[in-house]
């Protein structure tokens, strides 16, 4: 198959520091990310002639994006042959396969991709009155004034509704989606840059507040401030790039063929993943028992077994099974989940923390949580209860 | 503070004033009688673009709920009970909507439920009471 994943790799990562109200300027971290990939891949600024980030410019919820394409274009004095951003994308990671899609077609040879995120700095701006707080006193319009009258305001409840009809049907147990939670930690553990990285029980899971049943604390991700970035260059170039090596894309899922909405699908899951799922799977002749690792978007735990489901790592109704105990999905598992710790433990890098964690796993890189089997392959996802992307990956 | 309502407009006037007569409506395709749930000027399963407004019977079912217990609006103090509803006449139709007059322990999915509305300044927010316990009395606030 002549496909277009085969004509780019990733041949730089970069990230900035990652915290809690760091109280930097996302600017600066975005910079500090975007720096870092272009050395690391061995470039200039200079090679660097195409952008692309996910959302970009957003209205309403400025935490969620620390910077746009114009800024680093501008800022970064970056001469481009194409750049975009938007919501409106396979996931944040949607902006990855529109990098892969400009070097694909002859646009770029290096494209330099971003995600900045200053959710937890930009809270604290607005509780201490720095910046104001624009939610409040207006009507609501377009999507959201279907949930937002109802108190339905945050994903916590949407996707907690989806997990509450899903334990309905299949008898999946908080013990068993715990796993999630609880595998995140342990992992967190050796990650030097995770927010959460205390040992964590079953007990400790269970018994943390509510936020929204069936979802307590531990259930839902940690905002943070951060920037990742990486490099998509023509693969052509991989060979004189610092490593001489980089990653490839064997197989990459864009689709969506359910409904665009929180709550006139497939309630069962949390939608967007299916179309995603098995356009993946069409595009390869590789197989689950050939994928040595996953990276699953886990906003909620629910959303990373939404994933194992949806990708076919276990049939219809028989995550719970398949996580019982948390063996299978541990480090030295069947199959290991989310090694950096996952959104739920390392923080909310929104989408890029899966592909940054698979890149630095599958090159070798990934110091103290590097996995004790090289792993060759890996299953990347980002989505989130909007339409979401997989990307299956291999060292090349 | 006052709880965030939609914004009306020509579009979806129809569907959040509907409770001024008690009844729930929904726009349908005049071509195939399919319900449209958002609103929107075509019908996703024919895609005619001829509708109308009609009034449903305002039973439906629950498909599935969560409580509530973190604040997220100040005007509307947790807990509260947030759910999906499929409405009898087509269950493909969803609401994401509050239940009323339930304890926790009693939701049930698949319990059929009967719709109500609580009225704030131009909007009734449609939201649903298991059938059987107890229609809210009139005059009874919000
Ligand atoms: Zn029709």
């Amino acid at each position: 198959m002549d496909k277009y994943e085969s004509r780019s790799a990733v041949t730089g990562m970069g990230m900035s520091e990652v915290g809690r109200r760091l109280m930097r300027d996302p600017l600066a971290l975005t910079f500090d990310a975007c720096l870092a990939a272009i050395e690391d891949a061995g470039l200039t600024r200079e090679d660097i002639d195409g952008v692309c980030t996910y959302p970009g410019t957003v209205g309403g919820a400025p935490g969620i994006s620390g910077a746009a394409a114009w800024d680093v274009m501008d800022a970064l004095r970056l001469d481009v042959k194409f750049f975009n951003s938007g919501l409106e994308q396979a996931g944040q990671l949607g902006s990855i396969a529109a990098a892969m899609l400009a070097v694909s077609a002859g646009l770029c040879r290096h494209v330099l991709c971003f995600r900045t995120v200053w959710e937890a700095t930009y809270t604290q701006l607005q509780r201490t009155g720095k910046v104001r707080y624009s939610g409040g006193g207006g009507r609501m319009g377009g999507d959201q004034q279907w949930r937002i009258p109802y108190g339905a305001a945050s994903a916590a409840n949407w996707i907690a509704l989806y997990c509450s009809r899903y334990m309905h049907e299949y008898g999946l147990t908080r013990e068993q989606l715990g796993q999630i939670a609880l595998n995140g930690r342990r992992n967190a553990a050796l990650t030097d840059y995770a927010i959460y990285t205390e040992p964590m029980t079953l007990e400790d899971y269970l018994g943390a507040r509510i936020v929204s049943t069936p979802f307590g604390l531990y259930d839902c991700d940690v905002p943070c401030d951060a920037s990742v970035a990486f490099i998509i260059s023509h693969i052509d170039t991989v060979k004189d790039s610092r490593r001489g090596t980089g990653v490839g894309f064997e197989a990459v899922g864009t689709g969506n063929h359910e409904r665009v909405s929180w709550d006139q699908g497939d309630i069962r899951y949390e939608p967007g993943l299916l179309g995603a799922a098995q356009m993946m799977w069409s595009r390869t002749d590789l197989r689950h028992e050939d994928i040595d690792m996953l990276q699953l978007y886990d906003g909620f735990s629910f959303n990373a077994l939404c994933w194992l489901e949806r990708l076919g790592f276990c049939a219809e109704g028989e995550a719970g099974d398949f996580l019982e105990g948390g063996a299978r999905i541990a480090r030295d598992g069947e199959l290991p989940l989310n090694t950096n710790g996952g959104q739920l433990s390392a923080g909310r890098l929104h989408g890029y923390g899966f592909l940054h964690e698979a890149c630095v796993q599958l090159l070798g890189e990934a110091g103290a949580r590097q996995l004790p089997n090289q792993p060759q392959t890996a299953i990347a996802t980002s989505g989130g209860g909007v339409p979401g992307s997989a990307f299956l990956l291999r060292k090349l | 503070m006052k709880r965030p309502l939609p914004q009306l407009t020509d579009s979806n006037r129809f569907f959040w004033t509907a409770g001024e007569h008690g009844k729930l409506r929904f726009l349908r395709c005049t071509d195939c009688a399919n319900l449209i749930h958002p609103p929107v000027p075509i019908c996703g399963k024919c895609l005619s673009t001829r509708q109308e407004v009609v009034e449903v019977s305002g039973r439906a079912t629950l498909a599935a709920f969560t409580v509530n217990h973190q604040m997220w609006i100040p005007s509307i103090e947790p807990p509260y009970i947030i759910a999906l509803v499929e409405i009898e006449e087509q269950p493909d139709v969803r609401l994401t909507t509050n239940i009323v007059g339930c304890a926790e322990s009693e939701l049930v999915i698949g319990m059929p439920l009967a719709v109500e509305f609580e009225h704030y300044e131009d909007v009734y927010l449609p939201v649903f009471r298991p059938l059987g316990m107890g229609q809210r009395q009139p005059g009874e606030g919000a």
